[in-house]
């Protein structure tokens, strides 16, 4: 479990998110939603340690990740694995030794145990064996999530966060990583924070879902319950798609069959 | 105030570089890597640039040398003496910077942007270490021999040029060269390609590394990069000179 306390972050005296308090549960899929430029990679890369935050308290598992010396944080970051938004797989590493990187650096296993880890996570995300030898240049844009999830998952991180998984894939695609994302919280029982604007994401994986706006926290709750919301801003976030309107209407006045 | 916040960054940089790396097998393993693209990778730049500059060189200093009072050997002996007090190290290293320099800074900056140093530094990576350490070894190791064969192949380029064109005979030029060799010339130039070298590896990897947009800054930081590199090497240069002699 992840627990944040009334952090907020500025930029050159600018505040970008102001007086944010959650907690992403362990097993689930949480997701932050809002509009590009609400500060959700913001506050992602602030949990993660990416960014400073200005005050606050960020907590692991009841380990406070804002008191702690570089050397525990960068203890605490091998139990995290990120899928960024462009995949950020090493240019100059083929996909099976872009999984295996964090196995090298960390861990005292043989090879054997190696590769066999690395075709596990390859197989989980579904990555034939045609393409470990491939560069990340060689595969698709949805291939290179995947691959990213398998590499961030490499080391059986309790904590695994995503920034914007969909973004650039095809719905199809964006479902499929979804499903996976979701999967490999659900099997591996582990705290997924996923960052996104994508609607489809949100009524498919979303256990639990904050939105921001403004850098604000403005709602927490279910994917059931964000049809149903009074928060205006996040209405005018969910509706901009009318399909979800139009869900929500079935929902209330269910057709007569 | 500018000035000073990158000097300081720059040095906190270098100190996280130096810090003790999580694996020293997988950083040996790059540290042979980055010899052979940084390092061995330029041999044939410096063997090319090298033979046209000591070409260069003997022709100049024969034109400027044609009265007869003057021995024909003094050709060989100045061409030799030009390429190791200054050419096969200074202006070795200006092009080394140009080479070396852009490479190191559009890489670090395409891996920043791209977000494949967040993603070292998420897995618990000293990036810094990870990524600059290994080049500035290689490329501190490789410069000493990096200015050796550039004032081999420097030689050969006037021995070739000056007979050809009538210049000087090939005797007399290498007489020249042989002729009141001071071996501290030769220790005075490594100590400064050393330097250099230290220069090209670290300017060139803060401007990648602290790159902040797209595309175009990583192209901007490359060449802000390289001037800079450019400049230092001068600047150094003057100094060790004065320091040195």
């Amino acid at each position: 479990m992840i627990r944040i306390e009334s952090l907020y972050k500025s930029f050159d005296g600018k505040p970008v998110l102001n007086d944010i308090t959650t907690e992403f549960l362990k097993g689930q899929t949480n997701l932050i939603i809002g509009r590009s430029g609400s500060g959700k990679t913001v506050l992602l890369k602030s949990i993660v340690g990416l960014l400073e935050i200005d005050k606050g308290n960020i907590f692991y598992d009841n380990r406070n990740f804002t008191t702690m010396k570089q050397e525990d944080r960068k203890l605490l970051r091998k139990e995290m694995g990120m899928v960024f938004q462009g995949g950020a797989l090493f240019d100059s590493l083929t996909v099976e030794q872009n999984v295996r990187f964090p196995l090298d650096m960390f861990t005292y296993q043989t090879a054997g145990e190696k590769q066999k880890r690395v075709d596990y996570c390859l197989e989980r995300v579904n990555i034939s064996k045609d393409a470990h030898k491939l560069s990340p240049s060689e595969i698709s844009g949805g291939m290179k999530k995947r691959v990213a999830i398998a590499r961030a998952i490499s080391l059986n991180p309790p904590y695994l966060f995503c920034d914007e998984p969909n973004s650039g894939l095809d719905p199809e695609t964006s479902k499929v990583i979804d499903e996976l994302i979701h999967g490999i919280t659900v099997d591996l029982d582990i705290t997924t924070v996923v960052n996104t604007h994508d609607m489809n994401s949100v009524m498919e994986i979303g256990d639990k879902i904050l939105f921001i706006s403004e850098g604000k926290m403005e709602w927490e709750g279910t994917k059931t319950d964000i049809l149903y919301t009074t928060n205006q801003k996040l209405q005018e976030f969910v509706f901009a798609n009318r399909q979800y309107k139009e869900m929500r209407d079935e929902r209330k006045n269910p057709k007569p069959d | 105030m500018n000035f000073f916040f990158h000097i300081g960054r720059y040095f906190s940089l270098l100190a996280r570089a130096f810090s003790r790396p999580e694996r020293w097998r997988i950083y040996v393993r790059k540290l042979f890597k980055e010899i052979e693209s940084l390092g061995i990778d330029s041999v044939g730049i410096v063997a090319v640039i090298s033979i046209f500059m000591g070409g260069i060189i003997t022709l100049q200093v024969a034109y400027n040398l044609q009265n007869p009072l003057f021995p024909k050997h003094l050709i060989g002996l100045g061409n030799r003496d030009t390429l190791l007090l200054e050419f096969s190290s200074t202006i070795m290293g200006l092009i080394m910077a140009g080479k070396i320099g852009s490479n190191i800074a559009s890489e670090l900056g395409s891996m920043r942007v791209t977000e494949q140093i967040d993603s070292l530094e998420i897995m618990g990576v000293n990036s810094a270490a990870y990524l600059i350490l290994p080049k500035i070894i290689a490329v501190v190791f490789m410069f000493p021999f990096l200015y050796i064969l550039s004032v081999f192949f420097g030689l050969i380029g006037g021995l070739i040029v000056g007979p050809a064109v009538g210049a000087v005979t090939a005797t007399d030029y290498i007489n020249g060269i042989q002729h009141t060799f001071v071996p501290y010339y030769v220790f005075f130039s490594l100590i400064k390609s050393l330097f250099f070298g230290f220069l090209v590896a670290t300017i060139p990897s803060y401007f990648g590394y602290y790159v902040e947009g797209g595309a175009f800054e990583v192209g901007a930081a490359s060449t802000r990069a390289v001037v800079n590199t450019n400049i230092m090497i001068l600047v150094f240069d003057l100094i060790l000179t004065q320091l040195l002699f």
